[in-house]
């Protein structure tokens, strides 16, 4: 299968995969459980959601490796298995795409605020990432996609650490903005405009956002940043806010077909790779790949 | 006062230097703490509150100010004790059972400490019962609930049965904010309050502790 940057550049529109919390809560995990204790404890779970995805028609899924910072593990005791958790998590979603999908694999933030914020090292933060980037890669990653990330100094490091770990591997860099009167920042701070600037500079070879929005949001969020860049643009919505469900569950208010109708918009907004967050699933994905489709035979 | 004026700029600009001298320079001018505190330090973090509601700053400044709050907090908290200065109220706050995220919690925290209520503040991963519990021990008014992950929401509803349960509505109000969390949430749930963000959890939760 072609390199995402290779069919990027041939104008290629892609779908990725849509949330993976969600769908893990929906297969018993316990709230506030670490998910990536999926990775080493049920990977039939992960791969049965992955496959879903691939057969949903994403050309993108994700491996479960979104809280595999050392940092992050260490609050459940597992970063000494860091290494091996991160690899775990490629292999089972390889297996599930099966050659028909390329693989990336998920880097968050590591839930430290860096100093003088907070009291995290950026050289702890960024040798986590390495870390990540080097288990990832060695188990087949396609590609490394960094998402979440509220404050631009700890996403410039995980690109960096991306890269370090080889040069060569695509890094997709979105971060998670909120509407202010003032127009989009992340909590910390960072303005679209900023992000453009120092995801493009830090070496990230797609930029975009994801999480903390519905789809209307990403829609402005995708033009601003079509203004700001020519990198390739990645958007993942939310399916809206969550609203309490029966029984303690939760759901969410976009439907598929409700958030397929603003498909268009995105692609005619300049973005090159459609997929969804929180809330989503293979459903969604299924709805936006139709979606993609037919824009292009209308175009 | 002009030095308290002083010291509610430098608190904004996040200097913790500079509100220490400040707060021992207005006390050596004969203020009382009292002064200090009310018109110094609680006014400086009600600016920087409102700023940040209006975004015109973000998260960063407002842990700096944050900083330069406690560092003058320092000064006047031996003499405080002294004055006997009652507090506005008690607010327990914790991010629920299996959050492990604590910046937006200690935001709010610092927020309400900053506007004068006396805070306990349980940490993250926090169970439905000892929230209850502290909230019983302490004779807390208010049960303030933080959740980031959407995994983790559902144990608000939770917080909010176990009140119930022990025979503390209405004696113990819950409060709840965090990224995914919304006002439909809080209603759906039956959470007495919403905080959009740290400046209004602080306006709800005075608002609250008034009672109805």
């Amino acid at each position: 299968m072609e390199g995402i940057l290779t069919r990027l550049a041939s104008g290629e529109v892609l779908v990725c995969d849509g949330g993976m919390g969600t769908m893990l809560m929906e297969r018993g995990l316990p709230p506030g459980a670490c998910p990536e204790s999926f990775n080493l404890e049920q990977p039939q779970v992960l791969e049965d959601i992955a496959r879903q995805y691939v057969d949903a028609g994403a050309d993108i899924i994700t491996a479960n490796t979104f809280g595999g910072s050392p940092l992050k593990l260490a609050l459940f005791g597992l970063a000494d298995r860091a290494a091996e958790i991160n690899a775990r998590a490629v292999e089972v979603a390889r297996k599930a795409a099966g050659g028909r999908a390329c693989v990336g694999a998920s880097l968050g933030p590591s839930g430290k605020l860096l100093k003088p914020y907070g009291d995290a090292d950026p050289e702890e933060v960024y040798a986590g990432y390495e870390l990540q980037a080097r288990a990832v890669i060695g188990a087949g990653a396609d590609a490394i996609l960094m998402e979440t990330m509220i404050d631009l100094a700890e996403a410039v490091l995980a690109v960096k650490a991306a890269k370090a770990a080889s040069p060569a591997i695509p890094v997709t860099a979105t971060m998670t903005f909120d509407r202010t009167p003032r127009g989009f920042f992340t909590i910390m701070g960072v303005s679209v405009e900023k992000a453009c600037a120092g995801l493009a500079e830090a070496g990230a070879d797609v930029i975009g956002s994801n999480c903390g929005n519905g789809i209307e949001a990403m829609v402005e969020i995708a033009r601003e940043m079509r203004g700001l860049s020519r990198l390739p643009l990645l958007i993942q919505p939310n399916a809206g806010l969550p609203q309490s469900g029966p029984g303690g569950t939760l759901s969410y208010p976009e439907t598929p077909a409700f958030m397929a109708g603003r498909v268009g918009a995105l692609l005619e907004a300049g973005v090159s790779i459609i997929g969804g967050c929180c809330g989503t699933t293979p459903e969604h994905i299924r709805a936006f790949r139709g979606a993609v489709g037919e824009h292009l035979r209308g175009a | 006062m002009e030095i308290l004026s002083h010291i509610r700029e430098t608190l904004l600009q996040g200097d913790d230097d500079g509100v220490r001298d400040l707060t021992r320079t207005a006390l050596a001018a004969g203020l009382t703490a009292r002064t200090v505190l009310d018109e110094g330090l609680v006014a400086g973090m009600g600016a920087v509150g409102e700023k940040f509601k209006c975004h015109d700053i973000f998260l960063p400044e407002v842990l700096l100010a944050a900083r330069a709050m406690y560092a003058g907090m320092d000064v006047l908290q031996p003499l405080l004790a002294g004055e006997g200065v009652p507090a506005l109220g008690k607010v327990v706050i914790g991010t629920v059972q299996g959050d492990l995220h604590d910046i937006g919690k200690n935001l709010v925290g610092i927020m309400l400490k900053g506007a004068g209520f006396e805070v306990i503040d349980l940490g993250h991963d926090v169970s439905p019962e000892k929230f209850v519990e502290a909230a019983e021990r302490e004779r807390a008014g208010v049960i303030g609930l933080s959740a980031l992950l959407t995994t983790t929401m559902p144990v608000m509803g939770k917080v909010v049965e176990a009140v119930r349960s022990r025979g503390l509505a209405g004696s113990v109000r819950v409060i709840i904010g965090g990224a995914p969390v919304s006002e439909q949430f809080a209603r759906q749930i039956g959470a007495d309050s919403y905080g959009y963000d740290a400046a209004s959890a602080v306006e709800r939760v005075r608002a609250l502790l008034k009672g109805p």
